[in-house]
């Protein structure tokens, strides 16, 4: 880093008590609503997109009801063929692009990152802001066309299907979806830019907490990624307006280059959705087992690691898509190298646990939560990395319990763990604790009720996107419903009891849960507008923990 | 919020003078600057893969139909390719003078520069404005207007003849005014398993060209955004990263024709050498 | 009293005069018939072209290190992108009618 001037004093306990009711903070200063509207500051943009994704996150999640429900009973009485492509199609649009790409990084990560630097804002404020407008808009086109006409190409807008059967509400989403990628690489670029030139004094690389490391690997994939589907979706949408076949065999093309760019991104776009939760995760790890994370920087080195493999695996999806052999070969072998980082983050949480002072609080509790069912999603992984197994297993729903295992399972039961550890930062209320713990059970036992019978079910065969199934996989898919019931529940609780504490909830104080990391430490609860009146000086690791900490008092405001 | 911005305001203006020259939430104008040019830095690695997808499908399909491209690059000039090369150049180097005048503080020199690469920029767009319109002639669009055994025929007479205006009957076609093409034509195309392949080329001609020449466009745009503010006096050797940013983009603009110039139009050069 | 000292004039007009007389060698090249070495040829001198304008027009000669890792970043990235693409393509038995055997294939079907 270029010349920083200081004047703060040195990394020491908070010398003010915390603000008693009275103080200014970044959600009372101003409270009209062009002020949300037009807010330059981090914290404000991350709760802008965390109310869009919640609400994109309930409709994704009405699709989910939708095929749950028909898929009770083998026939398809509920809807018709062509309404259910369309609610799986909506489903994975809304929930991958809206929902889980930018779940952390845009909501807590923009809430999180300059606190736990020492930054007064991201390096780009502005941009900020527009990358936010830049999600509506793309929303708003996607939603126009998913809900108005209906998409039933699936997610993967697969070539030809995509570009020569349908009609033009392909356009549109691919044009929402354009318009998206550059909300995401916006994103990304701040937070690059952020982590390297806002850091405060002595904040050096190895004392940066390592949610930021993991957001930084994010942001690399972002950045690179994404121009690649976008260009990739330009293409399909000229395709589709000139007749031109860059993508259609009958016209030269050739279709599997079209799979070929889209998992470009779209297998790194699956850490773009992991990596931030994983990186929430080492905060909750830490902070509840009152220990430095074990082999820090052999997790910060793990992330960068997953980020750099991510790129270089992607055509596992395609093994049975008329890959040559030997190229399968290649992508199987490299693909089996993701696990290494990935199994590095599972044993050093583990070993942090180890002899650890542990607690039961509910971002804990998902915590926990988020190690087992993302470790049983990674190794499910390595069945359909092997490319014997991978040809029974492609396109059952073997590969859907796989995927949700590291998406639901893993994003998003991290990022409700990282959700319930910020949420006192971030309105300086607690939640009640019993419905979180509550939540937090059901989320497991539900997903694991929901998705479990699905490994089953794919394994005799049962394949993904019919809504019509054979009279014996009945039982299973009845048990997979009714998980998603509790599931439903278990999502729901917080979307009533979280926005309910923000105005009943206790306070809390600066540091509820006695965490050692700039953001708790240093500012207030919620923080003020500039997040830290005296720039801080950093002069020790980000994990430093006295073993007796009692959270009664914390919250007393001690 | 009011009262703590306007103390850093104070702040700012206390160390340097003019207030807009630090934004509130850096610490120094090393730090803001440092963090707009890592800024574009990174965007320019996003354009990297951008042009980067459409590179992919060139080498795959050039790949795959290596004589056909050779014979469909041959319809391109690269003559006219070549003098764009130099033109795009050009503006290259008054645009790095821009930059070296913001970097002196010179504002009318910097409005000076930047408009010397609008005109440079607006040449390569006028040349190559000429060379989409004579491709219309040649029924080189990717459309449903495309026709190969057309354009080969034209395109060898027209090397003999030099006549781009008597490319028979004068109707009104898809683009450009360009000549309707006879039935007999198209069915001889339906018949050519190459015309699919020589129509991949042009697609891939047309997107690249003119994803590069709106980059162009968006450049021109900036450009004229700046040389207002450079005009007043908005930038100085503190503060030019918006000129600097908009110097690396017009570089970068040139580094892909640099790159589409030989892929494109010199792939098929050494066929149309002995006319 | 700027931020980074400004460069002197003649090493941009050095860097015209170098790109425009390796875009007049890299034409005479192309107009050669070099067979499989013409694509190599015109690549090498496009790159060369490239560096010269990252180097000096773009000033990464005197910049940070970090510059120049993000460059090496995003080249690395493009060149995985290209390479294992065609790691497909090249190791497989493509049938979309090489103009050479449609006759061939198009008997298979
Ligand atoms: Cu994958």
């Amino acid at each position: 880093m270029s010349t920083i001037i200081t004047s703060a004093p040195a990394l020491a306990p908070a010398s003010k008590e915390p603000g008693q009711g009275g103080g200014v903070d970044y959600l009372n200063h101003e409270t009209s609503i062009a002020s949300w509207l037009l807010t330059l500051d981090h914290k404000r943009i991350g709760i802008l997109y965390l109310v869009a994704m919640s609400a994109m996150f309930v409709l994704g999640g009405f699709y989910a009801g939708l095929i749950r429900a028909e898929l009770i009973t083998p026939k398809g009485d509920l809807m018709s063929s062509d309404f259910y492509n369309k609610s799986f199609t909506a489903h994975g649009v809304i929930m991958v692009f809206f929902v889980l790409i930018p779940l952390v990084p845009a909501s807590l990560g923009n809430f999180m990152l300059p606190l736990m630097i020492g930054a007064k804002d991201v390096a780009f404020p502005r941009l900020n802001l527009i990358s936010w407008y830049v999600y509506m808009i793309g929303a708003g086109f996607t939603l126009v066309a998913l809900i108005g006409g209906g998409v039933d190409t699936g997610w993967t807008f697969y070539t030809p299907l995509s570009t020569t059967y349908l009609n033009s509400n392909v356009l549109l989403t691919a044009t929402g979806l354009f318009i998206l990628g550059f909300s995401s690489i916006l994103t990304g670029l701040n937070f690059i830019v952020t982590i390297h030139r806002m850091r405060c004094p002595g904040m050096d690389w190895f004392r940066m907490p390592l949610f930021v490391w993991a957001l930084y690997a994010t942001s690399v994939i972002q950045l690179l990624g994404t121009p690649v589907i976008a260009i990739t979706l330009a293409l399909v949408g000229v395709e589709r307006l000139l007749g031109v076949g860059i993508f259609d065999p009958r016209l030269g093309g050739d279709p599997i280059l079209y799979q070929h760019l889209f998992w470009f991104y779209s297998h790194p776009a699956v850490y773009i959705m992991i990596l931030p939760p994983l990186g929430v995760t080492n905060e909750l790890i830490s902070t509840f087992s009152r220990k430095p994370i074990f082999g820090y920087s052999m997790m910060a080195g793990a992330s960068l690691a997953i980020a750099i493999f991510s790129f270089i695996v992607w055509a596992h999806h395609m093994f049975t898509s008329g890959l040559s052999p030997y190229a399968a070969m290649f992508f199987s072998l490299l693909t089996f190298s993701v696990a290494i980082p990935s199994g590095i983050k599972v044993f050093t949480w583990l070993a942090t646990l180890f002899r650890g002072s542990i607690s039961f609080d509910s971002p804990m509790l998902y915590a926990y939560g988020f190690i087992g069912l993302f470790t049983i999603g990674g190794m499910t992984g390595l069945f359909l990395s092997t490319l014997g197994t991978d040809i029974h297993f492609h396109d059952t729903y073997f590969v859907v319990a796989h995927f949700h295992y590291v998406m639901v399972g893993g994003a998003i039961v991290g990022f409700m763990g990282g959700l319930h550890f910020i949420w006192p930062k971030m309105f300086g209320r607690m939640y009640p604790e019993f419905l979180a713990r509550m939540s937090a059970i059901l989320i497991f036992v539900g997903f694991n009720l929901t998705f479990f019978p699905q490994f089953l079910v794919g394994y005799l065969g049962m394949p993904r996107r019919y809504h019509e199934y054979p009279n014996e996989f009945q039982v299973l898919n009845v048990f997979s419903t009714a998980g998603a019931t509790v599931l439903g529940v278990g999502y729901l609780l917080p979307l009533l009891y979280l926005p309910w504490s923000v105005f009943f909830g206790e306070k809390a104080g600066r540091n509820p849960w006695g965490a050692t990391t700039l953001d708790w430490t240093h500012t207030e609860s919620p923080p003020t507008p500039h997040n830290f009146e005296e720039t801080p000086v950093v002069t020790g690791e980000p994990y430093k923990y006295d073993t007796l900490f009692n959270k009664e008092s914390a919250l007393a405001g001690h | 919020m009011q009262v703590t911005e306007k103390k850093h305001a104070q702040e700012a203006h206390d160390d340097h003078g003019h207030g807009h020259e630090l934004a509130h939430h850096f610490v120094s104008v090393e730090q803001q600057h440092d963090a707009g040019n890592l800024g574009m830095w990174m965007f320019l690695t996003t354009e990297v893969l951008f042009f980067g997808g459409l590179f992919a499908a060139y080498t795959i399909y050039r790949y795959k139909f290596e004589k056909v491209f050779e014979q469909a690059s041959n319809i391109l000039d690269p003559m006219l390719g070549a003098i764009n090369t130099i033109v795009l150049i050009f503006s290259s180097v008054t645009m790095a003078f821009a930059v070296r005048s913001a970097q002196q503080g010179k504002s009318k020199a910097i409005v000076a520069w930047l408009g010397a690469t609008i005109v440079f920029g607006a040449l390569f767009l006028g040349i190559k404005y000429g060379e989409w319109k004579h491709d219309a002639h040649l029924h080189v669009f990717p459309t449903s207007d495309f026709n190969w055994t057309w354009a080969r025929e034209k395109h060898a007479e027209g090397e003999h003849g030099h006549g781009h205006d008597s490319h028979g009957p004068e109707l009104k076609g898809f683009v450009f005014n360009s000549p309707v093409v006879p039935a007999n034509y198209i069915e001889s195309d339906s018949r050519n398993p190459e015309a699919k392949q020589a129509k991949l080329f042009f697609f891939l001609y047309f997107s690249m060209t003119s994803l590069h020449a709106l980059h162009m466009i968006i450049g021109f745009g900036v450009m004229a955004v700046i040389m207002v503010y450079a005009w007043y006096g908005y930038y100085t050797p503190h503060y030019y990263v918006p000129v600097e940013s908009v110097g690396l983009y017009w570089h970068f603009v040139d580094l892909v024709w640099i790159f589409l110039f030989p892929l494109l139009y010199l792939l098929g050069a050494h066929l149309g050498a002995g006319h | 009293m700027s931020l980074h000292p400004p460069a002197k004039a003649w090493t941009y007009w050095a860097n015209f005069l170098a790109l425009c007389v390796l875009t007049v060698v890299t034409w005479l090249t192309a107009r050669m018939d070099l067979g499989a070495l013409s694509t190599p040829v015109a690549l090498g001198i496009a790159v060369i072209k490239a560096a010269l304008v990252v180097l000096f027009f773009m000033h990464v000669w005197e910049s940070t290190p970090l510059t120049k890792l993000v460059i090496g970043m995003s080249l690395f990235m493009l060149t995985v992108l290209l390479t294992f693409l065609f790691t497909d393509y090249a190791t497989r038995n493509y049938d979309v009618l090489p103009s050479d055997h449609a006759a061939a294939v198009s008997g298979k079907h």
